[in-house]
């Protein structure tokens, strides 16, 4: 299995720590410009829920390396209280944080593979992949 | 993807080419570009890339503050992107939405759909249009057995979709009234107690009833608190209101209606409405009821039909063509 890198989100100086991780990874495998910048942007969604509503959690990357394609994997972990109703966090428009932030369906459209897995009172894991182009 | 390469190549060539004699040729270009990049759906962030690498093919010297500064407005387009993308899918769904209701509203026309009766001696106009795909107002003949015509008109308080699924029970509720006997007291007392169990408290109805006995020149009529109705008088040429005094459905299970009773003579007519009508509104201004009436008046001389359209018509053009209630008007008109 290929390295894995993680960054504990505590603080909203740790959204960026994470980018910055994440953003490095995609680079180094080849991803583009747009690629990349989509990439720290779905990162710093996923990372900064964790900070708003979780008490711990971290962001993690693995380089997904098949036959044929290559691609980076994030994975978001959290201890939060989980997500009650998780179609209606990913219907557009829904927002808790008052509909600015692009949202999980921002994620889902930032990257290539979207899952989510949550329980009430015991926290969510979120991993979506980006293929390199 | 194909589509997406000529684009490329046609942006670098323009860009080349605006640069070095900045022509308005290149800029009507951009804009058709432009619009070629939101047909295939391609976000900001795109753009921007397309742009840095096009300067980087025709200026490879370009400083590095300008690349950087490049990259930095890529990065604040992101979101852009992602919110252009939430918005071409909602405006996918608006359009399955609108759809639907376009086949609600055609389900809803056949389900409440009221012929205009054949009476000998009666001439009828009615015309009623909604304020948006689905009505809530309701018109209905009923014609009885001993040459009877029953003549309901409600109205929902409210309007759109919940109106009209209102409005559907009411027309289902009528249907299941043994109709020839009754009288409108009795029918709005009916219907009452069916709003009353089956609809929100927070939702009213109101409805007229008449009841027309041609042999005897009588209109029986009752209201539940709804828009009242005038009598043209043709020998005086004057219109006296219908008043009639009673609550609107659904307020409390046991309410009793009072019955109203009025002759009719020759080429007397009767004008029903919904508040759509009186409460039309010229700009920010609220029209008066004399004014409803002068344009009937207006075309009094013409058949029922011909003139509730021009009535109408005349309203419709008085608000810019955009109703901003359901419009109901319905005349009677005794010819003999």
């Amino acid at each position: 299995m290929a390295p894995k890198f993680c960054v504990d989100i505590k603080q909203e100086w740790d959204i960026v720590k994470a980018r910055q991780l994440g953003r490095d990874r995609a680079r180094e495998i080849g991803f583009g410009t747009v690629d990349q910048a989509r990439l720290a942007t779905a990162i710093s969604e996923l990372a900064r829920n964790i900070y708003l509503y979780a008490d711990s959690g971290k962001i993690c990357f693995e380089i997904t390396d098949e036959t044929d394609r290559k691609g980076i994997c994030v994975i978001s972990l959290d201890t939060g209280p989980g997500i009650q109703n998780i179609s209606r966090v990913m219907e557009d428009g829904y927002s808790t944080s008052g509909g600015l932030g692009a949202g999980l369906p921002g994620v889902k459209r930032l990257v290539d593979q979207f899952d989510i897995q949550s329980e009430e009172e015991k926290g969510t894991e979120i991993r979506v992949i980006k293929w390199l182009r | 993807m194909e589509t997406l390469n000529t684009e490329i190549h046609n942006y670098r060539n323009l860009l080349k080419h605006y640069i070095q004699i900045r022509d308005e040729q290149s800029l009507y270009g951009a804009e058709q570009l432009s619009k070629a990049f939101i047909k295939d759906n391609v976000p900001p962030e795109e753009i921007i890339n397309l742009h840095i690498r096009a300067m980087a093919e025709l200026y490879p010297d370009s400083p590095d503050h300008f690349q950087d500064s490049m990259n930095f407005l890529l990065e604040v387009m992101i979101s852009y992107g992602i919110a252009h993308q939430e918005y071409r899918s909602l405006r996918e769904e608006q359009s399955e939405l609108k759809s639907e209701i376009a086949v609600a509203a055609n389900m809803q026309d056949t389900l409440l759909t009221t012929t205009k009766p054949e009476v000998d001696g009666l001439d009828i106009g009615v015309v009623s249009v909604p304020a948006h795909q689905m009505s809530g107002d309701y018109y209905h003949f009923l014609k009885g057995e001993d040459d009877s015509l029953g003549i309901a008109v409600a109205d929902v308080i409210g309007k759109g979709i919940p109106a009209a699924l209102c409005m559907s029970m009411i027309k289902y509720s009528m249907d299941s009234l043994p109709e020839a006997t009754m009288s409108p007291k009795t029918i709005l007392k009916n219907l009452n107690r069916v709003v009353e169990r089956n609809v929100d408290s927070s939702m009213f109805i109101t409805m007229f009833y008449a009841q027309f006995l041609p042999y005897e020149n009588k209109l029986w009529y009752a209201s539940a608190g709804h828009e009242p109705g005038f009598h043209y008088d043709a020998a005086t040429k004057t219109f006296e209101e219908i008043k009639a005094k009673g609550l609107v459905l659904g307020v409390t299970p046991d309410t009793d209606y009072r019955e109203y009773e009025r002759t009719i003579d020759k080429g007397d007519m009767v004008i029903l409405l919904t508040d759509g009508v009186t409460e039309c509104r010229q700009g920010d201004r609220f029209i008066e009821t004399d004014e409803v009436l002068g344009v009937i008046k207006q075309y009094a001389d013409l058949p029922a039909q011909e003139m509730v359209n021009k009535v109408y018509k005349h309203f419709e053009r008085m608000q810019n063509f955009q109703l901003r209630d359901d419009f109901t008007l319905i005349v009677l008109r005794k010819e003999v």
